[in-house]
């Protein structure tokens, strides 16, 4: 059951991200980015597998039995990519903004298509 | 792990203490940045040439990054492809810089420590033993890109720019899903291990494995502009400013060595469980894009698309090329790499020199003018004494015809000598394939079309133009120009050393398993 509420979320941000993608206006391109980042992110994180009530953390002394434990490193993976997704969505937003200042329009290639 | 192994670490943290410190440098105190800039790229390519030196002494140096063993830390694998990579992206940074004091760092914020980030994330690309942190490179190199594309500022380049990070931003994103998919399909990001675990991977999960890289690789031939992933990439290099898009023709670089490393690493060989798994995509989109940019060459109207396209013509090349499981095509292929490399960043700098005071348009008009045959001027009776070039033009021009011969691939320059070796790697092979021939026909058309598109621009630029103004270029703008065109004629002249560096290197790569054991054996 997990399994297809979590594929149909990666789903429908996925398609809803890359329709957006694919829309004429700047703002619009820049949701279907961050829409597809978050899809992507989950993703990851499933990669993991899905486990319920584990946690990724052994505690000190001993060794502990691997079966009983989540998959950390796609967890550090998630984290890595949420900050660098951060990073690069504050920085097009920047140049939206330029480009709706310089060129007078929020369309993806600077100029509104002839009507 | 020795002292010695520590000097892999250098290429990637000079540039970042470097930028870092330019960043806490005044905007006003230019001088200053440039100094510490200029000092820590010279001691980037000395650095650089010592890990040549010692990785052709003594084989692959690793780093466990922390002193974590791998493949559960962080390994940092210098060979001899990755070091002359190195040395290949500093030696360019060195030029771009030294460029830029003239007038480029003045004419935006940060221009210094966008190129040290820039050239941090090449050499940690190029260095790194992990998909993931390749990935977090790939970010660190392309966030200072589009600062460096933006630079300089202006409707053109921001709209190019635009463009330019939409669709580098989705790229990353089908490689971290090509990443996280290798993970969930093999456990392990480490690419020594993975190439292990690959091998190892049951029947049933062959798909898991094979989508993964298939999804890795239209990430990484994004970045290296396969046709049609690269429509984006004429406008971006041709409206960024001269240096940055002479530091952008070692970024498609970057691609292809990726390509190269990993498709070796899990898909090469005929014993492996999915041997040669996508190199006839790779091959024949290699060659649409050589086709591609063919025409792209002789259709731009203005220099810097031209160069744009020659870069793309390199980059189709390189691809067409490289999965053709021969060492020795390989090893003509990087001999070629570095080759192109150079002569293009040549070009993008030279190109500026001697657009610069030149109305824009003017490239058009002139074609218009051709077209219609309407040779408005008419000769007067000063012309039969002939027009006297200044020394400066015949400096540009001279610079621009040796860029031609390195770009088309004609004697006596290296471009001759990488071309030829290509050719003849490429019909060694007993029977020749027809993909061979094909390649053959591409390559000597394209070699065709680059002289009529660069001649044209170069009799239309240097020649039929006599009343339009000098150019003021300064002696510190010539330098790197004539640097770069002098190592291409020292490659040319020293091509035995350098050929038997980029031979032994390809052999490595033919041999993953020295790699795969250099990684993974604990020292």
């Amino acid at each position: 059951m997990n399994e297809v509420v979590i594929a149909a979320a990666i789903g429908v941000l996925t398609s809803s991200g890359v329709w957006l993608l694919l829309r004429p206006r700047t703002f619009q391109v820049a949701i279907g980015l961050s829409l597809l980042s978050y899809a992507v992110n989950l993703f990851i994180f499933c990669m993991g597998r899905l486990r319920i009530g584990v946690a990724p953390i052994v505690a000190p002394g001993g060794a502990a039995d691997p079966a009983a434990f989540a998959d950390p490193l796609p967890q550090a993976l998630v984290l890595t990519a949420i900050v660098i997704g951060f990073a690069t969505t504050a920085l097009l937003l920047v140049v939206l903004l330029a480009a709706r200042g310089l060129t007078g329009t929020d369309h993806v290639d600077g100029q509104e298509p002839p009507a | 792990m020795t002292i010695a192994d520590q000097l892999v670490v250098v290429p990637i943290v000079l540039p970042l203490v470097a930028g870092a410190a330019t960043l806490l440098i005044d905007e006003r105190r230019l001088a200053a940045k440039a100094a510490v800039s200029i000092v820590s790229t010279l001691a980037l390519v000395a650095a650089a040439i010592a890990l040549v030196a010692l990785v052709d002494a003594s084989g692959t140096r690793v780093c466990h990054v922390g002193d974590w063993p791998a493949p559960f830390g962080i390994a940092l694998v210098a060979d001899r492809l990755s070091a002359a990579m190195v040395l290949l992206g500093s030696t360019l940074g060195l030029a771009c810089l030294v460029f830029g004091l003239a007038r480029w760092q003045r004419e935006g914020p940060r221009f210094h420590a966008l190129v040290h980030f820039l050239l941090m994330g090449v050499n940690g690309a190029l260095l790194t033993g992990d998909l993931f942190n390749l990935f977090v490179f790939f970010e660190v190199l392309l966030a200072a890109s589009y600062g460096l594309a933006l630079h300089g500022s202006g409707t053109l380049r921001v709209r190019a720019g635009l463009h330019y990070i939409v669709v580098n931003l989705a790229a990353s994103l089908l490689f971290l899903i090509g990443a996280s998919l290798m993970y969930g399909a093999t456990g392990t990001l480490n690419l020594a291990d993975l190439a292990v675990r690959v091998a190892a991977v049951p029947a049933g999960d062959r798909w898991l494995v094979e989508s993964a890289a298939a999804i890795l690789g239209v990430a990484f031939l994004t970045k290296a502009g396969m046709w049609p992933l690269c429509f984006w990439l004429p406008g971006a290099y041709a409206s960024a400013s001269a240096p940055a898009g002479a530091l952008f023709a070692i970024l498609t670089k970057v691609g292809v060595y990726v390509v190269l490393r990993i498709w070796l690493l899990l898909f090469a060989g005929s014993s492996g469980p999915s041997p040669g798994f996508g190199s006839t995509w790779i091959t024949f989109g290699g060659m649409a894009t050589i086709a591609f940019a063919t025409l792209g060459v002789v259709a731009s109207q203005n220099l810097a698309r031209l160069a744009s396209y020659s870069v793309l013509v390199s980059s189709g090349t390189l691809l067409a090329v490289i999965t053709a499981q021969s060492a020795a095509v390989t090893s003509a292929a990087l001999y070629y790499l570095v080759a192109s490399t150079l002569a293009g960043a040549a070009l993008f700098l030279l190109i500026e020199l001697a657009d610069r005071g030149r109305a824009a348009g003017a490239d058009v008009l002139a074609v218009t003018a051709e077209a219609f045959a309407a040779d408005a001027a008419p000769l007067d009776e000063n012309d039969e004494a002939g027009v006297a070039i200044p020394a400066t033009m015949a400096l540009l021009g001279s610079s621009f015809v040796g860029c031609t011969l390195m770009l088309a691939g004609l004697p006596p320059l290296a471009g001759f000598v990488a071309k030829f070796a290509l050719l003849d790697a490429l019909l060694r092979t007993t029977p020749i394939p027809g993909a061979a021939w094909a390649m053959l026909v591409l390559l000597l058309v394209s070699g065709l079309a680059v002289i009529v598109g660069m001649g044209r621009a170069g009799v239309r630029r240097f020649w039929a133009s006599p009343d339009v103004a000098v150019p003021r270029v300064r002696v510190i703008e010539m330098v790197p120009v004539a640097f770069l065109l002098a190592l291409c004629a020292a490659m040319t002249i020293e091509a035995a050393p350098v050929l038997r560096y980029l031979g032994d290197a390809a052999a490595g790569l033919h041999a993953p398993r020295n790699y795969i054991d250099d990684v993974l054996s604990p020292r």
